[in-house]
């Protein structure tokens, strides 16, 4: 098992470097660079201009560059915003709160959802009620969240005036005014990215229970005379969440990019804001360093998911 | 599984005799099985529909995309424009029928792509099997790692003028988008096929095939890439679906197609600013992208009843070996 872990932990280090390569090859074959306006701009002397673009290395070749890139990224310097002149790193660790914080929030809300009625709908399949969650979940899943985002600001913000659509750093206020204007703010992005999740994991739940359900060891418990309560929670339930929370945590960082969209329709400061923004401004720094924390956090979830599905589940052995 | 080493053995022996029979009845049986399922025929039915409207509406309703009048700026849906006007007094369901052709290209395309390569990958791989199938697996590896939709957004940022320039506006846009989302989407088909290939290749019809001299392009063209295809359609219905949101959330962030160019995603960036004075200018497009993408996730499960060998097969091949990534030798 610990042999396992580390040389999956040290096969990720070729996998980084390939897929940082990737980026950063694309950034560099891209047209346009940051110093463009300043090439552009008569206040600056070509020959300034020139020193600059020399003093950044911008003029090495592209496998020079990505050296240096990434030999200084594992020394922990992660380069310095052209755009708002701050380090990469205070940048990111600036955003990533308001992002952990609507995220972790909204993938509870989706769990809480899920869990019950994936479970009941297991346990009468094809019932009313468990047609009635299906649909609901086809829906779910099918509404893009950016029309979900846009109707609820239209129901809650617009017509009924009960919560604000613009996500605010800096409350003007104290206390537990303060704590109650969090909260408001934040109900709408984390519904949203919440209920989304609800409908994959409905679905997800539904079809792990009723794999479990019909299974001899379930009928054996049911005819030692153990109560359908315990039945389902102790033996059913648990068994049939090992596929579930693998699936969580592989999805993990794609909700984190899917938050990129939920971000930007409210207006949440958080990285997928920063990456659009940076995107837009041409700030190569700050979107290689975020589009590489993303790759870090799917190549890591992956491994998580593995290590976590052999340890809740004693058949699976690790070679 | 008697019925299918027969079907086999009659593809085999059929090739000249009766050359379509196995297959007609193959496919007659998932259509049965498709048609059982009432949601999956209602989706496509809406899916009809809206092809059919975005194909022939612009023909019949003739008023212009363009056409800008500001004194009927911001309207509500009424009988000169039933989805109501934009913000420059264009008509909003003009806008949508040449937009939604678009939208639906992008999605159809896309998925085109990304199950030409993913099936080229996957039978290589498949076929090749020991360094080819090794790299290509890391490779595949690689590109699932890749986070998806920060590289979207930034390789078409990156990329767009210079596609806009070499093949002009429309067409260059659409060229990026597509090329881009098909190919992030490659991988889970390539593993698919390729698992297929794994299994399919040591089956009796396979060999016999083989045995019987047939080359590996004729082993593969025919005999093994036809059994391979049903988890194939059913992931790409479905990645037809995921094309469509991933063009509109490009378009919603301002990223994708140009306001010239009114994709629903694009209509809904526009409308977003104005949500309280003309909710009918976000609603119409947005329930256009959310029934297409409902359509497709029906049909797609539809499909999945009546393609699916892990279910069609059950009785036929007791080993569910079609689940992914499981591969014989593991």
């Amino acid at each position: 098992m610990r042999k396992y872990v580390i040389r999956r932990l040290v096969l990720m280090i070729p996998t980084l470097a390939g897929i940082s390569l990737v980026l950063f090859t694309i950034l560099a074959l891209a047209p346009g660079d940051p110093f463009q306006e300043l090439a552009t701009n008569p206040n600056v002397p070509p020959e300034v201009a020139q020193e600059l673009r020399h003093q950044f290395g911008l003029d090495d070749p592209v496998i020079v560059r990505y050296l240096r890139w990434f030999t200084s990224m594992l020394r922990g310097d992660w380069g310095f915003s052209f755009v708002s002149r701050v380090n990469v790193d205070t940048l990111i660790l600036q955003r990533l709160p308001v992002t952990l914080y609507v995220l972790g929030s909204a993938q509870l809300l989706g769990l809480l959802v899920a869990l019950p009625i994936g479970i009941y709908s297991a346990t009468r399949p094809y019932s009313f009620f468990d047609q009635l969650a299906t649909s609901f979940a086809f829906i779910g899943f099918s509404l893009p969240t950016f029309f979900t985002g846009l109707l609820l600001i239209l129901i809650f913000s617009i017509h009924l005036d009960w919560l604000p659509f613009i996500f605010q750093t800096d409350i003007d206020a104290t206390g537990p005014a303060w704590v109650w204007a969090q909260i408001k703010q934040a109900i709408m992005p984390i519904t949203v990215l919440g209920l989304f999740q609800a409908a994959t994991l409905t679905r997800f739940i539904r079809s792990a229970v009723l794999d479990v359900i019909r299974l001899d060891y379930v009928n054996t418990a049911r005819a030692k005379g153990l109560s359908e309560r315990v039945t389902l929670l102790k033996h059913v339930v648990r068994n049939a969440l090992i596929p579930v929370i693998t699936l969580v945590a592989l999805q993990l960082p794609g909700i984190f990019t899917g938050a990129v969209i939920t971000e930007q329709i409210f207006r949440v400061p958080g990285i997928g804001s920063l990456l659009i923004s940076s995107i837009l401004s041409n700030d190569t720094p700050v979107i290689m360093a975020v589009t590489f924390v993303f790759s870090c956090l799917v190549v890591l979830f992956n491994l998580v998911a593995d290590v976590l599905y052999g340890w809740l589940d004693p058949r699976i052995s690790y070679r | 599984m008697a019925t299918r080493s027969m079907h086999a053995a009659r593809t085999l022996a059929g090739d000249r005799l009766a050359p379509r029979r196995a297959s007609d009845s193959l496919s007659a049986e998932a259509w049965r099985r498709f048609r059982r399922h009432r949601l999956a025929i209602a989706g496509a039915v809406t899916l009809l529909v809206m092809v059919v409207a975005v194909v022939v509406g612009p023909f019949v309703y003739r008023i212009p995309i363009n056409e800008i009048d500001f004194k009927a700026k911001l309207k509500s849906p009424s009988w000169a424009h039933p989805f109501g006007t934009d913000d420059l007094g264009q008509d909003v369901l003009a806008r949508m029928l040449y937009g939604g052709r678009i939208s639906l290209a992008v999605g159809v395309t896309a998925m085109l792509i990304a199950i030409i390569v993913g099936t080229a990958v996957g039978s290589l791989a498949g076929h090749a099997g020991g360094v080819v199938d090794n790299a290509l697996m890391r490779l595949t590896d690689l590109f699932i790692s890749l986070p998806q939709l920060p590289l979207l957004l930034l390789i078409v940022y990156l990329f767009r003028d210079l596609l806009t320039k070499l093949f002009g506006l429309e067409a260059g846009v659409f060229i990026l988008i597509v090329a881009v989302i098909g190919g992030l989407r490659w991988m889970p088909v390539a593993r698919l096929v390729r698992a297929q290939f794994l299994s399919l290749r040591e089956k009796e019809f396979v060999e016999a095939a083989r045995s019987l001299g047939a080359r590996p392009l004729r082993q593969i063209a025919r005999h093994i890439l036809p059994n391979a295809l049903g988890p194939v359609i059913v992931a790409g219905s479905l990645d037809v679906a995921v094309a469509i949101i991933a063009e509109s959330s490009l378009s919603f962030l301002g990223l994708g197609f140009p306001p010239d160019i009114p994709t629903w995603g694009r209509i809904l960036f526009d409308a977003k600013d104005n949500l309280d004075f003309a909710p009918h200018w976000a609603i119409f497009p947005g329930t256009a992208i959310f029934l297409t993408v409902l359509s497709i996730n029906y049909i797609g499960d539809g499909l999945r009843d009546a393609l699916d060998p892990r279910k069609v097969m059950a009785s036929r091949t007791p080993a569910a070996d079609a689940g992914g990534v499981a591969t014989p030798d593991a």
